[in-house]
């Protein structure tokens, strides 16, 4: 498809702006200006429609089709959330910080401090922010309270924990913060080595960083022993609220001894993922890390009313320019409000039944390689399908041949060829059956006619790209 | 069972599933977890329809006051957006898919990243970018960031005219490593050219500054760009995207690195979120990016495609070892952003930020006018000017607030010795009748 670019006329206009109400000011001097108009597209609002209209359909979505990315619970989108937002389109962030200020979003306030109220019971945490604007950003808040916690003991740590099994994010989090970065194998039952881990522990461990359940889909039930031993060597624990989608309403992380956790509220809490974003990575805090909470926090007033704090000293700081992502904040309080206590409790149990029901369905297809109970998802294994030189890559392209956004592959790295699926609580039985046959068709061409597999996918704008090419000629940006 | 609606399983399903997973119950699927990990509480209210919960909302959003004038920016403008953006940036294809891994069914998503890219470039006159960050002031922290790895060098000369709420964030960041951050003070609201020389020297990794200014000042930092790169530090400018319809681009001064918030691009004020930021430099810092980042390619068949490119740089595969942790960015503003820009085009981009000057030069006059009150600079502005006021801002604002009109930002809270200064914002959506109207009660609230 061409690109805006390449539809552009000179002259035309997509909108006609309002006419100015005031006299033609004098020009500023010419040294501040640009020397030319930025070479912006000129198109229609038709052409305009028609062109992100049509890009639009070159995308596989959750509205149009399954999308079992796991770790990345893209589940439903509940469209009643997108209502919920209208009414505060309009409120200026800077309002609070004019004299009596805060009179005026009152709403805006209560919205922010509700939703913080619900995810601290949610998850047994004494109290959140919700100003960090992804999952990972709501990490590196966690490590800098974490740090700042051990500054507030006069102490200067230097490792960071992590399984090998973690997202990405964590041990980059971690060196975000200035830690140097030990990890931990995991064992063949998929948990992380508690051997190794108490060989690893000393006294300048900061934080161990743990996924719960972990990113291989399974419940580690030796979760609070790891966080007792940490807490032994003085160091404190980060749960990665990456999979609470599995253990909404029968685990709290704050029970068990995490003392910070972020939760992904796209993920989770069911808004949408947008292309990439924006998310939301609110993030809680055990009673003694609250006052390292960043800045402003949102208080309830002993009136009823709402306020902005900005004065704790020991407060990590401001990590985004406002609230955080207030928009998707809504939205969860919108998804959290409609499926209530038996909703949540649903969700978890739905979604641990569809992976389970996958998982078992497709064992005898794939290997496993953690083969027991698995929490919302599971990961299998196209080492057999690599034995007729398949990979995890070729069968997930096949997959969208058949409609079918493929599941994350080679993740977790730990598992060689990793497929790794996580259907949601959202997803209807026939979907499900739909994509194991597919899924069964894929295992069967992998023996009968690899070739099949290999030229996937064949029905798509485009075919296999090059990706080699991208990197070495790089073109991020459209001359002319 | 079903009580939410969005879990499709009936009664009977369940059966055959738990009888082909092989457990008698769903319990049985938690039985893994011991009973002294189980929740102690979990006190949550009972659910609701859609229509109960919106009509709760809907309470809840008219505790916000909504018809405050608001001639306050500093960082999230009130903006005309035109309804293409919302309609479609809302498309379900857009909104419900997620990091297009998988290109082949995602080229919808990279495509318009690209097309980002290049009107980001465009705009900022800067060779290279990332498809977004979170906003413009951790856009400015990865800045500061990319800067110190680049180099190799500690320290930060900060310019106090930048956002302070970007200041705020940038120190934050940065609290961790070891780096010094020199913070060079601001005399009006102008960039101190000789108190930036004097601080440069060879340590320095980088020179941070805003334009306009948190105070609105117009300037031209080529000379300070020039110096920089003289001792071999780099230049950070953190730009008001709407402005740079008109003003001189970062990549016109010289600037190695150029950053900005997005959200006047077609986002929302939404209470501040979200919103986006990007981040553009010069091609040879490509691989100190952070972030995701699309290219174009071709495919078997030799037809153009659009894929992540350079992934060596991330977290999913460098780990400790990337540019940066950040995942998830703010693709869905970004797109709004690109929908914006490509509605307005070449000439309604110089337009828009014409109407921005015309109007704010009209209320700079009016509003200096008034008996008492005058500019704190003489200087060139955009769409912002700071007013010295002959009594303190904050009360003046309070009084004007409580007639509906966010008269402007007061500077004291940021700059002890400003007391007396606010910053007033005026877009194109002010009318005359409202600036004229914000006068005459300023003049009420100073003199009567």
């Amino acid at each position: 498809m061409e690109l805006i670019f390449e539809k552009s006329v000179p002259g035309r206009h997509g909108t006609i702006l309002p006419r100015s109400d005031v006299p033609r000011a004098a020009d500023l001097p010419v040294d501040l200006l640009r020397a030319e108009s930025a070479g912006l597209p000129e198109l229609s609002e038709l052409e305009v429609v028609r062109h992100f209209s049509n890009l639009s359909r070159r995308n596989f979505s959750v509205d149009t089709n399954f999308y079992p990315l796991g770790s990345c619970t893209m589940k439903y989108n509940v469209k009643a959330a997108e209502e919920a937002v209208r009414p505060f389109a309009a409120a200026h962030p800077l309002l609070p910080f004019l004299p009596s200020g805060e009179s005026f979003v009152q709403g805006s306030l209560a919205v922010i401090h509700r939703l913080s109220q619900l995810l601290a019971e949610i998850t047994g945490m004494a109290a959140f922010s919700c100003q960090p604007l992804a999952g990972a950003h709501g990490e590196m808040t966690g490590i800098m309270m974490i740090a700042a916690w051990h500054r507030s003991q006069g102490q200067q740590r230097r490792f960071v924990v992590v399984p090998d099994s973690s997202h990405g994010t964590n041990p980059a989090t971690a060196a975000m913060v200035g830690y140097e970065v030990l990890t931990v194998p995991t064992t063949p039952s998929g948990d992380m080595d508690l051997d190794v881990f108490r060989q690893t522990m000393n006294n300048e461990v900061a934080a161990v960083m743990m996924t719960c359940p972990n990113t291989l889909g399974l419940f580690n039930p030796q979760v609070a022993e790891i966080c007792a031993i940490a807490h032994q060597f003085g160091a404190l624990v980060y749960c990665d609220g990456a999979n609470l989608n599995a253990i909404l309403g029968k685990v709290r992380p704050g029970d068990i001894g995490f003392d910070v956790m972020h939760v992904n509220l796209h993920k989770t809490f069911g808004t949408p993922h947008g292309g990439g974003g924006p998310g939301s990575g609110p993030v809680g805090v055990s009673e003694k890390l609250r006052p390292f909470l960043p800045s402003p926090t949102v208080v309830r007033r002993v009136d009823g009313s709402y306020s902005l704090e900005e004065t704790n000293t020991e407060s990590i700081g401001r990590l985004a320019n406002f609230y955080g992502n207030f928009g998707v904040l809504v939205r969860a309080l919108a998804y959290i409000t409609m499926l209530g206590r038996d909703g949540l409790v649903e969700v978890s149990e739905q979604a641990v039944l569809n992976a389970n029901y996958v998982m078992s369905r497709l064992k005898g297809w794939y290997d496993l390689p953690f083969d027991k109970t698995c929490m919302h998802e599971c990961v299998f294994s196209a080492s057999r399908q690599l034995k007729q030189g398949v990979h995890a890559l070729d069968i997930a392209k096949y997959l969208i041949d058949r409609g079918f956004h493929p599941p994350t592959v080679y993740f977790p790295l730990i598992v060689k060829e990793a497929i790794m699926i996580e259907p949601t609580e959202t997803e209807s039985k026939e979907t499900l059956d739909a994509f194991i046959a597919v899924m069964i068709e894929a295992a069967e061409l992998a023996e009968t006619n690899p070739e099949a597999l290999f030229q996937a996918p064949r029905t798509m704008p485009v075919s296999r790209l090059d990706e080699t090419k991208a990197a070495r000629e790089i073109n991020v940006c459209c001359s002319g | 069972m079903n009580r939410s609606g969005y879990c499709p399983q009936t009664p009977a399903q369940i059966r055959e599933m738990l009888a082909v997973i092989g457990v008698s119950s769903i319990a049985e699927l938690f039985a893994v977890i011991p009973s002294e990990l189980r929740a102690r509480s979990f006190e949550l209210p009972e659910g609701m329809s859609e229509f109960e919960m919106l009509a709760g909302l809907e309470r809840l959003a008219g505790l916000d006051r909504r018809d405050i004038v608001p001639f306050i920016g500093g960082g999230s403008y009130d903006h005309l957006i035109p309804a293409v953006v919302d309609h479609l940036a809302g498309r379900a294809e857009f909104a419900t898919s997620y990091t297009p891994y998988q290109p082949e069914c995602s080229q919808g998503t990279l495509q318009a990243l690209y097309e980002y890219q290049t009107v980001i470039c465009r705009l900022t006159g800067m060779e290279t970018t990332n498809a977004s960050l979170y906003d413009g002031g951790t856009a400015l922290a990865e800045a500061a960031l990319m800067a110190l790895r680049i180099t190799g060098r500690k320290k930060i000369l900060m310019d106090a005219a930048v956002n302070p709420f970007s200041r705020q964030i940038v120190h934050s960041y940065l609290a961790n490593l070891e780096v010094e951050i020199v913070e060079i003070t601001t005399g009006e609201g102008l960039t101190d050219r000789q108190e930036f020389l004097a601080a440069l020297d060879d340590e320095t990794a980088a020179i941070v500054l805003q334009n306009p200014s948190f105070f609105g000042g117009v300037d031209d930092f080529s000379d300070l760009a020039a110096a920089a790169r003289g001792r071999g530090a780099l230049t950070v400018v953190s730009v008001y995207p709407i402005s740079l319809g008109l003003l001189k681009t970062p990549g016109e001064m010289g600037a190695d690195l150029a950053v900005g918030d997005g959200q006047s691009l077609g986002n929302p004020l939404s209470f501040g979120g979200p919103s986006f930021g990007f981040l553009a430099v010069r091609k040879e810092h490509i691989r100190n990016l952070p972030g995701r980042i699309v290219g174009e390619t071709v495919d078997t068949s030799g037809r153009r495609g659009f894929v992540l490119t350079l992934q060596a740089r991330e977290q999913h595969i460098r780990r400790q070892k990337a540019t940066s942790n950040i995942c998830s960015n703010q693709s869905l503003c970004a797109l709004r952003g690109l929908i914006f820009l490509s509605t307005l085009g070449r000439e309604g981009i110089a337009e828009l930020a014409r109407l921005n000057y015309d109007k704010a030069q009209y209320a700079k006059a009016i509003l200096g006018n008034i008996r008492g009150v005058s500019l704190l600079s003489g200087g060139p502005t955009f769409n912002e000017f700071t007013l010295t006021l002959p009594k303190e801002a904050a009360s003046v604002c309070e009084r004007l607030l409580a007639a509906g009109i966010a008269a402007g930002m007061p500077l004291g809270r940021w700059y002890p010795g400003l007391e007396s200064c606010m910053v007033v914002t005026v877009t194109e959506k002010r009318s005359r009748a409202e600036i004229e109207t914000l006068a005459t009660r300023l003049e009420e609230v100073l003199w009567s």
